[in-house]
């Protein structure tokens, strides 16, 4: 086996577990933030200030009995969650997160660090962000109960609603970087205007960002657009009837949804690993950084705002923020045309 | 069982979804069920059942002696204890025309309005929660928390408190019980503005609450509300204004109305009341008299034969009770209550007629009902 | 050299395989004490009345068509905003028709209440 085909299978399996373990300390920050904005202490108990928290959260659930409605669809029940953890870690797969690299002179060709470089990973993501809906659909289907079904059928209508301002989001970007490839466009923003702004496209594009992050967050489920599994309403949602690992399929998509769309925005907004200060083969560690502030502000929103009611989700997706991503589509584009960018 | 059609024309009929909401369920506040059935995310019809907490406290206040039945008054409304405590002492006072020390009236207007605020707590909490808020909910719980530990240095207990007996008080204050009180309204003051910026003028907030579950004034006089439900569609009707008791009418404080009826003009209504009940805490602590805190009572507690109502304003509205005595045996010949929850719960199905779902549980919030007083 | 695709797909193979692993494991570590209440749909407590596979509002389906129609509008931009520096004012004039064409679906929709939830 070659060198670079070594670090090809490395590099796939330690994404693969970086994605496990971000998720697992996702579960702890949310809880720990969470418990800093409601003045408490959050898990403590677990190992040192409550850190081995996410182990005995797997452990208990793995304990758990795993239920299922006798009126269940059994096939689909059983696949809607391996299909909802599947696409999550799927959609990771053509992110770049770092400069290419050598990995300090170990190998003789650089390497770039991501799973997959595809020449249309943009294209990819969308694609794999619609399969997501499938295991949550599903879910909802699949139990014969209602809250599940209404849950299911909530998230369908929403999350495809929300994908078409984000896919006109991606567009926007594809307009200015004048590719697909997520690497190509990271390193279009390498750089700085006038010597101290960085050339991020977020500054080009500070409307598609705000449209970018909305659709987002309602295509991963977080408050304030959390109803497929408004606990409130509809107690769980689509994942009323699900316990023990099978539900922590869905908890892990969530988690890892919410990573990929903020690693997804840094690398088209916040100008990926490029940042000031560090050379560029650390460059990752800006990533991180931005990744782990975005993620930070998707757990902040959570645990402040309340939640929408479901029509007038719709209403903002539909009548506000598509017209809104439309008619900054075409700013855009007679913006380049004028200015050239 | 085959459900109603929705007619959408010829091709796209629907059936109705008939859901469950109810007994187990997160935000229907206890035990009540609503039977919803849905088109879509719309309510087209509702139906309410209640009884699931029934543990017949009137009948067997029936069987109990008259001072016996102060504890199973704490078991009603759960979350306002003290004040079903002194809704049915002072009309067992009543029955008995027994005058009350001015210091136990003093004392009974802070417990009631300590009482109101710790019940506000818990209606703001979850009715944020409902709506999605959920870190409104342990700001909230945070500050009853500081309510209920007054409450156990005076009685000892911190949920079913049985802090009064017929006649005046069970104890005196504790020292330094009163400094404390005031200690307490200064923070809490802080506090109520803390929920108003988090929630007051949230967009998503207004936009969840306004126009939401309107009732006019009329509607809901003839429905039976009473409390902030009545008084968030402009009726200013305020059993301590009206008839005060305890010592209400020695303090100075305004009734807050709304005037649309929605469920913001209720939220802005029980915010409002926050800010009066500390005013009320605050004259009643400053001028507590000296004094005895029991007045005369006989040994033997047994009214002569008749009947009696009297009202107070608890947190959910007008708090009545009815009770009858024989004159013969030394426990009531019938007790009878009129809960605020279980009058204002009449109010829920109009409301949510043609609302969505998630319209439903933020109505059952702004209602404020407690199921153990619904079913009793 | 390897085409680009065979690592996502061996990434996907990996999650699937990590997915299908831990639910066998977890199936061999938690109980099985099954009994009729136990396998009930959860409606609250309650025993569900009806099916819950009913015909139900036709408004979610509205959302999947009007979805299908602008979803593949959107993927057709994405091929045109990257070549849009060469199609230049071309690019431009023609999306704009495009756009308009589809403004037109949209205003019929939203007038004929296919964007009204209640």
């Amino acid at each position: 086996m070659s060198p670079l085909l070594l670090a090809q299978v490395a590099l796939t399996l330690f994404v693969f577990v970086m994605l496990l373990s971000s998720a697992a300390v996702m579960v702890y920050v949310e809880r720990k933030v969470a418990a800093l904005l409601q003045q408490r202490l959050g898990p403590y108990l677990v190992g040192p200030k409550g850190l081995l928290q996410p182990i005995a959260d797997v452990v208990k659930l793995m304990f758990k009995e795993e239920l299922r409605p006798r009126a269940a669809d059994a096939l689909l029940f059983t696949l809607a969650p391996i299909i909802s953890a599947t696409a999550a870690f799927a959609a990771f797969a053509v992110v770049p997160f770092g400069a290419e690299t050598t990995f300090f002179g170990l190998l003789d060709e650089r390497v770039r660090l991501q799973v997959a470089d595809v020449n249309v990973a943009v294209l990819v993501i969308f694609a794999i962000a619609s399969m997501s809906v499938y295991g949550i659909v599903l879910a909802g289907w699949s139990a014969n109960s209602k809250y599940s079904l209404l849950g299911g059928l909530r998230s369908s209508a929403q999350m495809i609603s929300y994908e078409l301002s984000y896919g006109l989001a991606l567009a926007t970007v594809l307009l200015v970087g004048n590719s697909l490839s997520l690497t190509d466009l990271v390193n279009r923003q390498a750089g700085t205007w006038l010597g101290f702004i960085p050339r991020w496209f977020i500054f080009v594009q500070p409307l598609g960002f705000f449209i970018y992050m909305t659709a987002g967050i309602a295509e991963t489920n977080r408050a304030p657009f959390d109803f497929p599994e408004a606990e409130q309403e509809l107690v769980a949602g689509y994942h009323t009837e699900y316990s023990s690992m099978s539900f922590a399929m869905f908890f892990l998509a969530e988690y890892i949804n919410m990573v990929t769309v903020s690693a997804v925005a840094t690398d088209l907004f916040l100008g990926g690993w490029h940042g000031p200060l560090l050379p560029e083969s650390l460059g990752w560690i800006w990533f991180l950084i931005k990744v782990a502030a975005l993620l930070f502000f998707y757990v902040w929103m959570r645990w402040t705002l309340p939640r929408y009611r479901y029509d007038q989700l719709m209403a903002f997706g539909w009548k506000v923020l598509l017209p809104l991503a439309v008619i900054n589509l075409l700013v855009t584009a007679a913006g380049v045309l004028y200015f050239g960018l | 069982m085959d459900t109603p059609v929705v007619h959408h024309g010829a091709m796209f009929d629907t059936n109705e979804l008939v859901i469950n909401m109810g007994p187990q369920h997160p935000s229907t506040h206890g035990v009540l069920r609503v039977v919803l059935r849905l088109d879509g995310e719309k309510v087209v019809d509702a139906d309410v059942v209640i009884g699931y907490l029934h543990r017949g406290i009137e009948k067997l206040s029936e069987n109990r002696n008259w001072t016996q039945i102060i504890l199973l008054t704490d078991r009603m409304d759960y979350v306002a204890a003290a004040t079903n405590n002194v809704g049915y002492c002072e009309t067992v006072e009543k029955l008995m025309s027994l005058e009350v020390p001015r210091r136990a009236r003093y004392v009974r207007t802070i417990l009631c309005e300590l009482q109101r605020i710790a019940s506000h707590c818990l209606w703001i909490g979850t009715h944020a929660m409902d709506i999605g808020a959920m870190t409104v909910f342990l700001y909230a719980f945070r500050e009853r928390e500081l309510i209920l530990d007054l409450f156990e240095e005076f009685c000892g207990a911190r949920l079913t408190y049985n802090s009064m007996r017929i006649g005046g008080l069970p104890l005196d204050l504790p020292p330094g019980w009163d400094r404390k009180v005031l200690e307490f309204c200064s923070v809490m003051d802080s506090k109520v503005d803390e929920y108003e910026e988090l929630l007051t003028h949230n967009r998503i907030w207004l936009e969840r609450t306004k126009g939401i579950g309107v009732i006019s004034g009329k509607d809901a006089v003839a429905l039976g509300l009473s409390g902030p439900p009545l008084r968030g569609s402009g009726v200013p009707k305020d059993v301590r204004k009206d008839e005060p008791y305890a010592a209400y009418d020695e303090m100075q404080f305004d009734v807050p109305i709304g005037t649309a009826g929605d469920t913001y003009d209720r939220y802005l209504v029980r915010l409002e009341e926050f800010r009066q009940s500390l005013r009320i805490i605050r004259q009643a602590t400053e001028g507590i008299p000296e004094g005895p805190i029991v007045g005369k009572v006989p040994r033997l507690i047994k009214p002569a034969a008749g009947e009696t109502y009297h009202a107070i304003e608890s947190p959910k509205g007008e708090l009545g009770y009815f009770i009858v005595s024989d004159g013969k045996s030394t426990n009531p010949y019938r007790f009878r209550v009129r809960p605020p929850s279980f009058c204002n719960l009449q109010g829920l199905r109009p409301l949510i007629r043609g609302h969505l779902i998630a319209d439903v549980v933020a109505l059952i919030g702004s209602l404020d009902v407690v199921l153990g007083e619904v079913d009793r | 050299m390897l085409s680009p695709y065979i690592p996502i797909a061996i990434f996907v193979v990996v999650a699937t395989g990590f997915a299908l692993f831990t639910l066998v494991f977890s199936g061999l570590l938690h109980p099985e004490k099954y009994n009729k209440v136990k396998l009930e749909p959860y409606e609250c407590g309650i025993e569900p009345l009806t099916d819950a596979r009913d015909r139900y509002s036709i408004r979610y389906y509205l959302v999947a068509m009007l979805f299908v129609i602008f979803d593949v509008e959107t993927v057709f931009m994405f091929p045109w905003a990257v070549i849009f520096d060469k199609l230049l004012l071309f690019g431009l004039i023609e999306m704009l028709v495009f756009i308009f064409i589809l403004v037109v679906g949209y205003y019929y929709a939203w007038q004929k209440g296919a964007l009204e939830w209640v």
